[in-house]
């Protein structure tokens, strides 16, 4: 289970050629182990998506007996009426998520620039202060923000959403950041500046771009975060206008009426957007945390 | 190695103090990270001690059997849940390091339940582990045994919490520990062999030591991370049997929206406060430890 296997595993010989071939068993019992949990909860979900009834849990079936798209196109045209505004709500989802990403990864990098690159005086103890304030977690400060979201003027605001996102976000992309800014050396902003660049221009030019990897680590994780949370959104949100889909399938779970297959659809499509981005950039998520994480 | 390493990739931090425009470049760059962290989480933070400040208030919650049952549900929760959830990630990591093709589509398989939003996921597992759900239905036609009800015993309830967060979050640890092996000089491996230590010889001797510090590192922010969590009570076993699985996070919701007193919810929760911040501490200083090793 350990190192690069594959490599002078036994030394030949008919207990060489057992010991290989219990291995591959064992490794192929393990993949299916594995493949069926990770999958069992989204087999569930689409079990119950599929069903007419969405009420698979009383029929007992483990496989989609009468199979049917009609949830799914429910949701997409909005046709049932608890899910009659879901485009709009997905479009507030989207701009939570999608500001999140942007204010995370633009806040952190120019905050890792100027304590990494520039290290600026003291630096060090901005990033500790920081870094003991991420150990109160997001939840515990659910009552008081919501009393300050009042006093800030951002009460049902999808800012006040974003902010919230973005500040617990923050603190864990200056420390990728940082640990993958050291990989690049410190020569490339010196000479630029050598030859008269700005802090600003070197910012732009060079430790942006070479700092790609690591910084879609950091946006996928903070559009992770903002599509995983609801409870802010529960709190923060209130005029239908600005309600969101995560809002809407919370009270729509807690309604043991409703058909289950609708809400199911729904909170499947609305996964589609982090796992495409997920997927979309795992390449750079692999070289970011790669050579960020150097027997960190 | 490491000392090359350590003199071209990491200059010596000399401190170069900075002057005129310079230093307003690097303030500026600081200000907006600085107000956010300022104006939503210091601020907050302030406010909440402020509004959980009567020394009453504690006594009430030590005082009530519900939120010591929730003390020990959440030191339960995190520490059987963070302990298995970075043993097997660790152990995963090892499997991962294969280099057929399938293993490589594997890896990526295993990321779905990270990239799935929280709601999705731990809805799934509500409704899979109620008595109708979908798992006894499953152990009823392949074993021909019906199962019990999952979420109305306190142990299994809780073990279901801890498993669905297992589910949702091993994947990334596991990547994190898999870029750890990775980064493992493949010399290091080959003297190993030459040793004669492969297999389980090789993983207690080489990469266990190896790894220790970024073991360390991800356990400490599972740690801290667990300890917040909100969203697994609420969704799988939404604190059932009769809000025995509630954690301090769930807890404090309950106080604000059940006995309409957020005083005592801000409490519940900064309670945790001085269990948080030594772990913080010791966070930062393995995070230090780790630049000097490197």
């Amino acid at each position: 289970m350990s190192g690069p296997p594959g490599r002078a595993r036994g030394r030949g010989g008919r207990h060489g050629r057992l010991r290989r071939w219990l291995d591959r068993v064992g490794v192929a019992v393990l993949a299916v182990v594995l493949l069926v949990w990770w999958l069992l909860p989204v087999y569930n979900m689409m079990l119950i998506a599929l069903d007419p009834e969405g009420d698979t849990e009383f029929t007992g079936d483990i496989w989609p007996t009468a199979p049917t798209l009609e949830a799914f196109r429910g949701v997409l045209f909005q046709r049932y009426w608890y899910l009659q505004d879901f485009w709009r709500q997905f479009g507030n989802s989207a701009f939570i998520g999608v500001m999140a990403l942007v204010l995370t990864v633009l806040i952190s990098s120019l905050a890792s620039f100027a304590l990494g690159r520039m290290r600026l005086g003291r630096g060090g103890v901005v990033s500790t202060a920081a870094f003991l304030i991420y150990t109160v977690p997001a939840y515990f400060l659910v009552i008081p923000l919501y009393r300050l979201m009042h006093s800030y003027g951002l009460m049902d605001s999808l800012w006040a959403v974003i902010a919230v996102d973005v500040t617990f976000a923050v603190p864990y992309a200056l420390l990728i950041l940082q640990w993958y800014g050291r990989l690049i050396p410190i020569e490339l902003d010196e000479a630029a500046r050598t030859d008269g660049a700005t802090p600003g221009q070197v910012y732009v030019r060079i430790y942006l771009p070479l700092m790609a990897p690591a910084l879609a680590v950091v946006g996928t994780y903070a559009l992770l975060t903002a599509w995983n949370e609801y409870l802010y959104q529960f709190m923060l949100l209130s005029s239908p206008r600005n309600k969101t889909v995560a809002i809407t399938l919370a009270t729509f779970f807690d309604n043991e009426d409703t058909p289950w297959n609708y809400p199911v659809a729904a909170s499947l499509i609305y996964a589609l957007p982090p796992i495409v981005l997920f997927f979309a950039v795992r390449r750079y998520i692999a070289a970011g945390l790669t050579r960020g994480s150097v027997k960190g | 190695m490491s000392a090359v390493l350590r003199r071209r990739w990491l200059p010596s931090p000399r401190h170069r103090e900075l002057h005129g425009a310079e230093l307003t470049w690097a303030i500026a760059f600081v200000v907006p990270y600085a107000a956010v962290l300022f104006a939503f989480a210091l601020y907050p933070i302030a406010y909440g001690l402020w509004m959980a400040s009567s020394p009453s208030l504690y006594l009430q919650l030590f005082a009530s059997d519900e939120y010591r049952e929730a003390v020990v549900s959440t030191l339960l929760y995190v520490s059987i849940g963070v302990n298995t959830s970075m043993f097997l990630a660790l152990l995963l990591s090892g499997f991962f390091m294969r280099r057929q093709w399938w293993v490589k589509a594997m890896l990526v398989v295993s990321m779905l339940p990270w990239a799935l939003p929280a709601q999705t996921g731990f809805i799934s597992f509500h409704w899979m582990m109620i008595y109708w759900g979908f798992l006894n239905s499953l152990l009823e036609k392949l074993f021909g045994v019906y199962g019990p009800d999952w979420l109305s015993h306190y142990w299994l309830a809780l073990g279901a919490n801890i498993a669905a967060y297992n589910w949702k979050t091993m994947p990334f640890w596991t990547l994190i520990l898999l870029a750890g092996r990775m980064a493992i000089p493949q010399d290091l491996y080959d003297a190993a062999e030459v040793d004669g230590a492969t297999g389980f010889r090789r993983f207690t001797h080489l990469v266990v030591p190896l790894l220790a510090n970024l073991y360390l590192v991800c356990t400490l922010l599972a740690t801290i991370w667990m300890i917040g969590d909100f969203n697994t009570p609420d969704l799988v076993s939404g604190g059932a049997p009769v809000g025995a699985t509630n954690v301090l996070a769930t807890i404090g919701m309950e106080y604000l929206f059940d006995s309409a007193n957020p005083e005592l919810g801000v409490a519940a929760t900064l309670a945790a406060l001085p269990v948080l911040i030594p772990l913080g501490i010791l966070l930062i200083r393995r995070l230090r430890t780790a630049e000097v090793q490197l």
